[in-house]
């Protein structure tokens, strides 16, 4: 799981039926000095994050974990927003 | 999920016998703002998607979950077709 960003949404009509009812949001990916690491993504939203948060996201087939039984066709996922972290 | 835009089709006539009657896009890699980036990926897409659209991207074995990629030999699925994104 990585740190990230939330940066903003995407809204999507016309979708895979699995991702109905489904938050989009864009993140920036950190490091833990909290300066943007790489591109940002598109994550499916499963805790109710919004803009400006810091979040942790998992990639990868797990992403549609949080979702089950449901069937969502997505690769990465937020599944926690952080309070506050440290760095040692 | 990326975000990306269709710039292309790809036909092939030999293929796995699970990719017959896939549709086979061309897209390029995006940032946030619709800005393209170098990196392109074949995907199918599930959404009926057309030239020129801004798109979502699911990759890896969650391309499976699309629909009808069940069982399929694909690691990207075009999933969404992107209406906004909204940068906070």
């Amino acid at each position: 799981m990585l740190l990230a960003r939330v940066a903003g949404t995407v809204v999507c009509t016309r979708k895979d039926p699995g991702l109905a009812d489904t938050t989009l949001l864009v993140i920036q990916p950190l490091n833990t000095d909290r300066s943007p690491s790489g591109r940002p993504l598109v994550a499916v939203d499963s805790v109710g994050a919004g803009a400006g948060e810091d979040v942790f996201y998992v990639r990868g087939r797990e992403a549609a974990l949080p979702f089950l039984p449901r069937e969502v066709p997505t690769d990465a996922a937020i599944v926690a927003i952080v309070d506050h972290w440290h760095r040692g | 999920m990326l975000l990306a835009r269709v710039v292309g089709t790809v036909v092939a006539t030999r293929k796995d016998d699970k990719l017959v009657g896939a549709k086979l896009l061309v897209a390029r890699t995006t940032d946030p703002s619709g800005k393209d980036e170098p990196a392109y990926v074949v995907a199918v897409d599930t959404v009926d998607a057309g030239f020129g659209d801004r798109v979502l991207i699911v990759s890896g074995s969650s391309a499976r979950m699309a629909v009808g990629q069940k069982d399929c030999p694909v690691d990207a699925a075009i999933v969404g077709v992107i209406d906004t994104v909204e940068m906070a």
